[in-house]
């Protein structure tokens, strides 16, 4: 990993010291965790920001995913080679807040002139990156939501046009689903984002005290009390009865594989799959996406955002920051950084004035791209509350993984479902506690 | 007089040395040394003010019935794949050395695998063994749900276990065939004379001669099931399901690197330590002693 990322890095010097000719040009170092494809356009939007202008350059290094850039980051700190940019993803946000390794996005913008609209982000995004008194520490980017894929054809066998709005009706399509013959009704796996997190901020249920976090680093795990339990009942009840599905890559295809090529009717993932299953489906699958179901359909709070946003790192000299003024400039601004964004994956635009540039220009028309406004209507499904606003607990991978590997226990019949979540509250409340001492003395900000 | 060969220029001595004391120092005594310390410290993931807490991430450590069960796993996992590949490379080494008709490319074929760095291999028997769409499949399309390692935690122990086995035959294939090839014809040929059948000969006279190469194989095995298996549980099972393949090494990488809690692995990667030291010295002390040479 250490030489493949050395490799990137040497690969991307040689490129970029290719293209820009003039040596005086102000370099500064960017990563990011996009891979795959999402990577390919990651550094073309670098590309292009280096030959947008000849003062500065951005040396731009794919550090192989979301968790290794993290992780690559903290390490370069510890060893003072960090970039000056870094994309984090949602996850990681808390532990950048605590780090005291940030130049806070506002103060940046303030210092280096960069003029910003913070009220122009939707208030979803807003307030994922912002802190409890709501300044943002840092640039929101590549942002997602998770949305209900489903297979029209499918439905039409069971006489239905629409997508299910609540949990309930969906239970009564995959059982008619079944009946009419479809094997397989509904893909999920195990991740907690979509099958934890929205459905708790849609439903407008707590995933832990002090406002999910948002109030102290004394927060505790309290959805094994909520009707996410009872959710997770249903999806293993539909599992035994055959409606359903488990999808992950262990078993040979993940869910949006099995989406696409036909295997199964419906799944719930980011909208930021949206590309990838157009350019992977079936060539006669008829799919659309809505939002999520939820349980009170005239109760429905907004989704959370998910994805990664851009954070300016301290200690880097006057110039390397005035360069990084330049880039995020560049690649937040709705023409040249949504759009371009929006045009080549699945993510949506983060600002209401991205969302209308792109209106008008009749993106949502096309046909490639229509259904993703759906993604911003479940973003804006309702004013953003105490609990949709996003989830700010240290340490939040680890609890993931816990609850994950509970959930993987309880599937496979080696536990109830309620004891495996009680067991995953637990450990996730010893890790919070170990967080919360850890950091000893430091308040969230 | 003095019988050893000694260095009368203690300077020259010490300068030989310096280079390999280093490379130990800088590789092992020194991040040992930082594991130590932060096993007994709360290491904030950027660094800066760490604070002194004892035995307490010990504590938590040995509290913890996963990490009990990391043990475990790592245990079964370690006698199973050294029991599993000792015996397919012992069995291919006795036939290769048979010098049946093309013994050298058997000979060249079998070490391969060992020549694949350990996600590869995690890579490839996760293709094949994946239910759903690889060769294996075909057994669930006549048995269905007989093997499917993504939710039974057996067929996932099964599926590491094969792997890390397969990975390291060809290592032990060929140091069985040159123990192999190191006992005197003579022996042999005597035994045939006696008239004792291959198998006979084999049972008698070869497998108690290379006893040694034996004892070596079963520490390099166990060692290397507890350090180096971190690729194929990583590549193919992620440690899951529901813990089933957590290692002891997946488990210190997942709470540090991925959970950003490097004090609870620190302290995780001491006990692995210790455990790895005091079971060589075990070995090396007790076992070789029963081991018969000559």
């Amino acid at each position: 990993m250490t030489r493949v990322s050395f490799l990137a890095t040497a690969a991307a010097v040689a490129l970029s010291a290719g293209t820009a000719g003039a040596a005086e040009r102000i370099k500064f170092e960017y990563w990011y965790g996009l891979t795959g494809d999402l990577g390919e356009v990651m550094a073309k939007h670098c590309q292009l920001f280096n030959e947008s202008q000849d003062k500065y350059e951005a040396v731009c290094t794919g550090q192989g995913g979301y968790d290794k850039a993290e992780q690559n980051t903290i390490a370069a700190y510890r060893a003072k080679q960090h970039p000056t940019i870094v994309q984090i993803y949602d996850a990681g946000t808390v532990n950048f807040m605590l780090s005291g390794a940030i130049y806070p996005a506002k103060k940046f913008a303030e210092d280096y002139g960069l003029q910003v609209d913070w009220d122009g982000y939707f208030p979803g995004i807003k307030n994922y990156y912002a802190t409890a008194g709501g300044e943002m520490w840092s640039f929101p980017y590549n942002s997602s939501t998770a949305v209900f894929y489903w297979n029209k054809d499918a439905w039409s066998k069971i006489g239905k046009s629409e997508a299910p709005k609540t949990w309930a009706e969906f239970g009564e399509d995959l059982k008619a689903l079944k009946a009419a013959g479809v094997e397989c009704g509904f893909a999920f796996d195990f991740d907690t984002w979509q099958n934890l997190e929205q459905f708790s901020a849609t439903n407008n249920l707590p995933i832990a005290s002090l406002d999910n976090g948002y109030g102290g680093l004394g927060a505790e795990l309290v959805f094994n009390t909520t009707a996410f339990v009872d959710h997770m009942k249903d999806y293993k009840a539909w599992l035994d009865a055959g409606y359903a599905k488990i999808q992950t890559a262990q078993v040979g295809k993940n869910m949006v594989q099995a989406f696409a090529d036909k295997s199964c009717a419906s799944m719930i993932t980011s909208i930021a799959n949206h590309g990838t299953v157009k350019n992977t489906q079936a060539a006669d699958l008829n799919w659309g996406v809505a939002m999520l179901p939820v349980i009170d359909a005239a109760a429905r709070k907004n989704s959370l955002v998910g994805g990664a946003s851009l954070w300016v790192m301290e200690g880097k000299s006057k110039e390397e920051y005035e360069a990084a003024a330049a880039f995020l400039k560049y690649v937040t601004a709705s023409d040249t950084g949504e759009k371009f964004m929006v045009s080549n994956t699945g993510y949506i635009p983060v600002t209401t004035a991205g969302f209308e540039f792109l209106k008008a220009e009749g993106f949502y028309a096309d046909p490639k791209y229509a259904g993703r406004e759906i993604a911003i209507q479940s973003l804006t499904a309702s004013e953003v509350g105490p609990l949709s606003r996003g989830i700010r607990l240290g340490n939040f991978t680890s609890i993931r993984a816990q609850l994950r590997s509970e959930l993987e226990a309880a599937f496979t019949g080696q536990k109830e479902m309620q004891v495996a979540i009680d067991d995953a509250v637990k450990a996730g409340n010893d890790i919070l506690r170990r967080y919360e001492q850890t950091y000893k003395g430091a308040a969230l900000p | 007089m003095e019988k050893r060969a000694t260095f009368s220029n203690l300077w020259l001595a010490a300068a030989l040395v310096a280079p390999q004391l280093l490379l130990v120092f800088v590789f092992f005594y020194w991040p040992s040394g930082e594991a130590l310390y932060w096993a007994v410290t709360l290491e904030p993931p950027f660094g800066g003010s760490n604070q002194w807490v004892g035995w307490m991430n010990f504590e938590t450590v040995f509290a913890d019935p996963k990490y009990w069960n990391s043990v475990r796993v790592s245990v079964i996992f370690a006698l199973l794949t050294t029991a599993l590949s000792l015996a397919i490379a012992v069995l291919l080494a006795l036939f290769v050395d048979r010098r049946l008709a093309g013994h050298q490319i058997y000979k060249f074929t079998y070490f391969i695998p060992y020549a694949l760095a350990a996600p590869a291999v995690g890579l490839a028997f996760r293709f094949i063994f994946a239910p759903d769409a690889g060769f294996v499949s075909a057994i669930n399309r006549v048995f269905p749900n007989l093997w499917n390692p993504a939710l039974d935690g057996t067929d996932a122990l099964a599926l590491i276990i094969m792997a890390q086995a397969w990975n390291m035959a060809g290592y032990n294939f060929v140091f069985f065939l040159a123990a192999l090839q190191s006992i005197p014809r003579t022996l042999v040929e005597a035994g045939a004379m006696d008239g004792a059948g291959v198998l006979r000969r084999m049972r008698d006279i070869q497998l108690p001669l290379i006893t040694p190469t034996l004892f070596f194989l079963v520490i390099i095995n166990i060692t290397d099931s507890f350090v180096n298996s971190f690729g194929i549980v990583d590549i193919t099972t992620n440690g899951g399901p529901a813990r089933a393949t957590d290692l002891m090494v997946y488990k210190i990488y997942s709470d540090g690197f991925q959970g950003k809690d490097y004090s609870l692995a620190a302290a995780q990667s001491i006990v692995l330590m210790v455990l790895v030291v005091s079971l060589t010295f075990l070995q090396f002390r007790f076992i070789e002693r029963r081991v018969h040479y000559s």
